[in-house]
């Protein structure tokens, strides 16, 4: 063995004294208290920043749906005076999509084209008129620009107004073009001046409605279409003609989009609806005063809606008023007044102009005001001062703008913010009577081919097949799993429980998807093959049990004994597998018996009840299940949990059982179990999988059992993937999704403070 | 009696006898669909016997040669005499009969009442014939055709076909490695020197010398790519050599298979039961290791496995952090007081909110904003092809995490409380600092915990299904999320899963009858590893269970 010297004593001594140094032990003490500190501070922050994620989450919902609600912005961009000057009257002025360039057509003829930004002028034709005036137009085509003037020698000239888009040196142009689709021909339709002018076409057809100056009669004329053989301009073709006898104090001819329903509006508020479907046959359908002949109210403005459907009655006591035609029972069209808009009953309507994508539209009045409203939302997006009265306006194609021309020679034009008018409180939630229905009703149908097609966004069927689906769910969810939770905590021997309570809790871990794959592939049609084997269940499952369970007190004591309370659970699963295999084998003799055979037929054609095979009973049966274990577990631990001197002391009382149950351990344990039916239900509104796969999917609003549905879940799940970023669409779907955060959010919160209460009372006990 | 009976009901005894119940119930669901499933997904495996009968629908007789699938009852008026119908019930039997593009339709349904004689036997010498393309051929070998020469098939030369069949897979199986992974490769490359030029121009350095450089790269990397060409038009050319044989189908009609177009066959009702279980677990291989075939209604589910494995992994990966160190924050530095209860709302919040939520959180806030803002920043020559700014890998898995996180959680939290307290207060007598005493003594004794919750946390990503569908998952996914080209881990692609593959195959497939057996053998898939995960989480719980149990002690 090797002596230590003494000097390597001193040296490993003084290496010990080097270390225990002040100095060096005083940096190695702050360094290993910055680490921890540093560890204090991340954690800290990781574990506060859980409630970072979930506020996340719920502001990011917040901050997509807001915009939704936020008013129209509109601001002044530029005013200049009316290019190519005021002499002669404005019919109207159109503009690009790019905010750019404009037009303005007057009485002459004169075409002005000129830039948006500054006013300049860019362009000036005419009209091949011939030295006519224009004494009425009318805008034929919603979304294109072809216009229909009837002149001062009583013919109508079309006319279609384009842009034409260049980029030369990258910079674009934008050029104005003038045709005539049907030629430069103007079409006599009387020998005096044309008042006012309806027109529509079809792929085939174009009609014609006018009225001349002095005349009692408006003239109706049918073309058609013929291309011809020699080059690509389409020429008119007569093919029919006639005349209704109307005064001749008439306002305005109305023509609507179907080129049969024409109305005759006088400005004292009556119109005639006439169906000028048949020429030879023209009816005249209803006669009905549009102002409803309020205090002398008079029209003071018409036009139709986007889609050329709806009336927009303007009136000189500040209201516009929608009509359109609906079906009555006696399956024939009236006009009915859908909804109305209300200003001050000073405010005049001077002129009302639309937007060209969506149902909103812009009204101009005498106290020098511009309002922009949305019919189907009912909504009052923005008010605007114009300092001097405007006469007439038009609506940038996109929306984002309008122009203005004032009383006092001037032309301006607003920007526009404007993005999601079409989304109301009254539109999510309430009735909205949509073009082309009978009635009001809650509607969600979120997207169609056309542009001028009017969302249904209706949040209503959504959030009643949700809760149809979680109530139906929790109806076979709930006694199965409260009871077996009672059980499994209070009566079942604690081997058994061992191996039970993880069986049903695996539920839990099926992965959903397999479930609804089950219910809608599997369990849907056998159920629509089987479904008085499925009522029977209902009966024969109850029956039974008690059954066996009188007959088994009936056996002699020793062999009871010998099969304690802890077990039934076990044994008795043969007999419930018996039991539910005996109810489904009934069936057949049961449909036979009561149902004629088939009780699907039966529902539908003897009891009126429609039946959709992908049901709100599958839904019940696969959500339910899945359910279970969330309720089964924790109001098992609740149960479980409940102190055992007060239920020995039940006992010893010499209560039974059950009476110790529902005396002692239901009442102490019950806000547990209510906290795990809160925690069911807030899970069975957000299921997905399963009511994407077996519900069918379909909108309804109805309490049926047999019929199908759609959930705020699941519908995102259908709809998310294939809308437009930002778009309405999108902003309501997360308007959904925010909907079911919520719900969940007080669901959870709610279920966590009760438990929470209970934790403590039993800490204390 | 009666006495007796409202005894019984007056103590309750039936309420408990109907809790048991409610247990059996139950418990008998469970394992009913479980075995259910387990039946449906192994008999897609086995080898079904083809049946033969001769069926008569009025008068017309026809053969029908296929597969027993499904046999159900229906009710058809039988007529008794005297012009009195009565209802009865007969089986009907769905038939798989392949040969769809003789026959039109895979599947018919045949009443049992046109059966003639009411019997189906076993067809004799039938061969059933998995293809490429068209589905199954039911028929009897009739000749081979090769090389313009035709071989009547007798006993005998069957092996030659089954040889062929073996060297046309041979060829495949090449022709698939050049496609997939060779000029895979290529293409990635070529696509990235493209990306490479446009970001150099953008940002204002492509000088004409790299110009030069890149396109001398793209030149040598068409050469390999038409040389590859070349090699591929060689095997294609090999494959056809192969030859096609001639089959006599049910109904004197014969089909031409090239047996390039095999995929594999066999003689179901010549094999011994060995041959079953050999051909049982063949298939079953097979399906977990090749492609999807015919719009994912037939073939393997390959890049669903390998697409939910990644999802997981990189989840995992984002998850196990923040998780721990949550829970650590909780049992360790907060002290009892709002802002614990704050978080201990939060986690049961985050806990609850259906993952659909989760799913438009993801796509509105990581694929559109920080996707969108990442594609701004780094891949701006790229649009407006987005290369984050679109669902994806990375997106999908963060989401998932963010939806796991309360599971993690939890699980670490019940871990940590478990260690006692007094190891942590020797840890801090011998002078350990806090964050000391957690890394050294008490985070090694809860890893197990942490396993636990991470396993939990894995098997419900495995079979959550909602959010994926917005944030990254498709039903067909042309390239792996993980192959042989740089960076090897492809973040910005999308994905196969195999929950969604269940949705998609079940619902959205144009031949729901076809693709049925599939389904359930994903769906049997799915359940082998979730409740496998979730058997090893609950078992790895209950041994630290027993553990701290001796420690405490």
């Amino acid at each position: 063995m090797q002596q230590v010297s003494t000097q390597d004593g001193v040296k490993s001594l003084s290496r010990l004294e080097k270390a225990l140094d002040e100095k060096t032990i005083q940096r190695r003490i702050k360094r290993r208290d910055r680490v921890d500190a540093g560890w204090k501070g991340l954690v800290s922050v990781g574990g506060v920043s859980i409630i970072f994620a979930v506020l996340l989450i719920m502001f990011f919902l917040v901050y997509v749906v807001l915009p939704l609600f936020v008013p129209a912005k509109v601001e002044l961009r530029s005013e200049f005076a009316i290019p190519g000057g005021s002499a002669s009257p404005t019919l109207f002025y159109d503009l690009d999509e790019y905010k750019e360039t404009a037009i303005r057509v007057d009485q002459s003829g004169a075409v002005t084209g000129f830039d948006l930004r500054t006013g300049a002028i860019i362009s000036q034709t005419k009209l091949a008129l011939s030295g006519e005036k224009i004494t009425s137009q009318t805008q034929v085509v919603d979304d294109e620009k072809l216009m229909a003037f009837g002149l001062s020698g009583g013919g109508v000239l079309f006319v279609k107004f384009s842009y034409r888009v260049s980029y030369p040196n990258d910079q674009r142009q934008i050029d104005i073009e003038v045709s005539y689709p049907f030629g430069e021909d103007v079409i006599e339709m009387s020998a005096q001046a044309i008042d006012d002018i309806a027109v529509r076409l079809s792929d085939s057809e174009v009609v014609v409605a006018t009225k001349s100056n002095n005349e009692n009669e408006v003239r109706l004329r049918k073309f058609d279409k013929a291309e011809s053989l020699f080059s690509d301009s389409i020429t008119l073709e007569e093919a029919s003609e006639t005349t209704i006898r109307s005064s001749s104090d008439l306002m305005k001819l109305m023509l609507d989009i179907s080129m049969r329903n024409l109305y005759l509006v006088k400005s004292s508020g009556e119109a005639h609806y006439y169906d000028i479907a048949d020429f030879d046959d023209i009816k005249l359908r209803q006669t009905v005063s549009l102002t409803r002949m309020m205090d002398d109210e008079k029209i003071s403005s018409i036009r139709f809606l986007l889609g050329g459907f709806s009336l927009m009655v303007g009136t000189d006591q500040g209201r516009v008023l929608q009509w359109f035609p609906v079906r009555g029972e006696d399956n024939l069209f009236r006009l009915h007044q859908i909804r109305s808009f209300n200003l001050d009953e000073n405010q005049q309507i001077v002129d009302i102009n639309i937007e060209h994508a969506r149902k909103g539209f812009v009204t101009l009045d005498n106290q020098q005001q511009l309002n922009l409203f949305h019919s189907t939302a009912e909504r009052h997006l923005a008010s605007v001062d114009l300092g001097t009265n405007g006469l007439r306006s038009q609506v940038t194609p996109r929306a984002d703008g309008i122009l203005i021309e004032k009383d006092n020679g001037k032309v301006a034009f607003y920007d526009v913010e404007n993005e999601h008018p079409d989304v109301s409180f009254s539109s999510l939630w309430g009735e909205v009577w949509y073009e082309g229905y009978s009635e009001p009703g809650y509607v969600w149908q979120s997207s169609a081919a056309s542009s001028d097609y009017e969302p249904k966004f209706s949040m209503m069927p959504l959030t009643f097949g949700t809760i149809k689906a979680a109530l139906y769910s929790m109806l076979f969810a709930v006694p199965i799993a409260v009871l077996a939770a009672l059980y499994t905590a209070f009566f079942m021997d604690k081997k058994s429980r061992a191996y039970i309570k993880p069986t049903i809790e695996l539920i839990e871990a099926l992965p959903t998807v397999i479930l609804g794959f089950l219910a809608g592939l599997w369990l849907a049609p056998y159920m629509e093959a089987h479904l008085s084997g499925f009522f029977a269940l209902m009966f024969v499952v109850p029956i039974g049990i008690l059954m066996v369970g009188f007959g088994f007190s009936k056996l002699p004591e020793s062999l009871r004994v010998r099969m304690p309370v802890g077990s039934r659970g076990l044994w008795m699963i043969p007999v419930i597998a018996f039991l539910g295999w005996l109810a489904l084998s009934l069936d057949n003799s049961l449909q036979n018996m009561f149902f004629g055979g088939d009780m699907r037929q039966w529902l539908t054609v003897s009891a009126g009840i429609d039946f959709d095979q992908r049901n709100a009973l599958v839904i019940g049966f696969a959500m339910g299940f899945a359910l279970i274990p969330t309720i089964f577990s924790v109001s098992e631990d609740a149960i479980y949990n409940v102190p055992t001197y007060l239920v020995n002391g039940s006992l010893a009382l010499g209560a039974s059982g059950w009476q110790t149950v529902v005396g002692v351990v239901l009442p102490t344990a019950s806000p547990g179990i209510f906290s795990a039916i809160m925690l069911g239900f807030g899970r069975g509104v957000g299921e997905t999988m399963i009511v994407l796969m077996a519900s069918g999917n379909t909108p309804l609003m109805d309490a049926n059992i047999f019929e199908g549905l759609r959930t705020l879940s699941a519908n995102l799940a259908v709809e998310m993937g294939e809308t437009e970023l930002y778009s309405t669409h999108y902003r309501v779907l997360f308007l959904s999704g925010l909907l079911l955060f919520i719900f969940t959010f007080i669901f959870n919160t709610l279920a966590e403070i009760v438990r929470e209460r209970m934790r403590k009372k039993y800490g204390s006990l | 009696m009666m006495r007796d009976l409202k005894e019984w009901f007056n103590k309750g005894e039936h309420w408990v006898w109907f809790s048991a119940s409610a247990v059996s119930i139950s418990v008998v669901l469970v394992v009913g669909l479980i075995m259910m499933i387990t039946y449906k997904g192994m008999v897609h495996f086995w080898p079904h016997t083809v049946h033969t009968f001769e069926l008569n629908t009025n008068g017309k007789v026809e053969t029908i040669v296929g597969e027993l699938h499904q046999q159900k009852m229906k009710e058809v008026m039988v007529d008794v005499g005297d012009g009195v119908k009565l209802k009865t019930e007969v089986p009907q039997y769905l038939m798989k009969v392949g040969n769809r593009d003789v026959y039109g339709v895979d599947f018919r349904w045949v009443d049992s009442v046109n059966v003639v004689n009411q019997q189906m036997q076993p067809a004799t010498n039938v061969v059933v014939i998995e293809r490429y393309e068209w589905g199954h051929v039911y028929g009897q070998f009739n000749a081979l055709k090769q090389q313009g020469k035709t071989l009547k098939i007798t006993d005998e030369n069957i092996p030659l076909i089954y040889e062929l069949l073996e060297k046309s897979n041979h060829i495949r199986e090449q022709i698939n490695q050049i496609e997939k992974v060779v000029i895979g490769g290529i293409n990635y490359k070529i696509e990235g020197l493209r990306l490479e030029q446009k970001k150099l121009a953008l940002e204002g350095e492509l000088t004409n010398e790299i110009k030069v450089e890149l396109a001398s790269k793209k030149r040598q990397l068409n050469k390999d790519f038409e040389a590859q060409q070349d090699t591929l038009e060689s095997l294609y050319a090999r494959l056809k050599e192969t030859g096609e044989i001639t089959l006599d189908i049910a109904g004197n009609k014969t089909i031409q298979v090239p047996i390039n177009n095999i995929v594999k066959l066999w003689q179901p009702n010549e094999m011994s039961l060995l041959d079953d279980i050999g051909f049982f677990f063949h298939s079953m291989g097979s399906f977990l290791i090749e492609d999807p075939r015919e719009a994912n209604t037939e073939g393997g589910v390959f890049p669903a496995i390998v697409g939910t494995i990644t999802m997981v992994i990189l989840m995992a990966m984002f998850v196990m952090p923040m998780g721990v160190i949550a829970a650590i924050y909780m049992s360790e530095y907060a002290k009892e007081g709002v802002v614990l209860r704050i978080v201990r709302i939060s986690i049961n919040n985050l806990a609850g909110v259906p993952s659909i939520v989760f799913g438009i959180f993801g796509l509105g806030f990581f694929v559109y904003i920080i996707g969108g803002s990442i594609d701004e920043m780094f891949y701006e020559y790229a649009l407006p092809n987005p290369t984050f700014g679109t669902p994806a890998l990375l997106w999908a898995s963060l989401t998932m995490a963010l939806l796991t996180l309360p599971v993690v959680i939890v699980s670490t939290q019940e871990g940590l409380s478990r260690v006692p307290m007094a190891l942590r207060e020797g840890g801090l007598a011998l002078g350990a600092t806090k964050s000391e005493t957690i890394m050294k003594i008490v985070l090694p004794m809860s890893l197990p915990a942490i396993m636990t919750g991470l396993i939990l946390a894995v098997a419900r990503a495995a079979g959550e299904v909602a959010p994926l569908m917005l944030v990254g998952v498709v039903k067909l996914a042309p390239e792996l999320p993980i192959d042989l080209n740089e960076p090897f881990i492809h973040l910005e692609r999308k994905f196969m899963h195999l929950g969604f593959h269940i949705y998609d195959v079940g619902f959205q497939s144009p031949n729901v009858e076809a693709s049925q057996p599939l389904v359930y053998a994903t769906s049997l898939l799915l359940i082998i590893i979730i409740v496998s995960l979730n058997l090893g989480a609950i078992s790895i719980r209950n041994r630290l269970s027993e553990k701290y149990k001796s420690l405490s002690n």
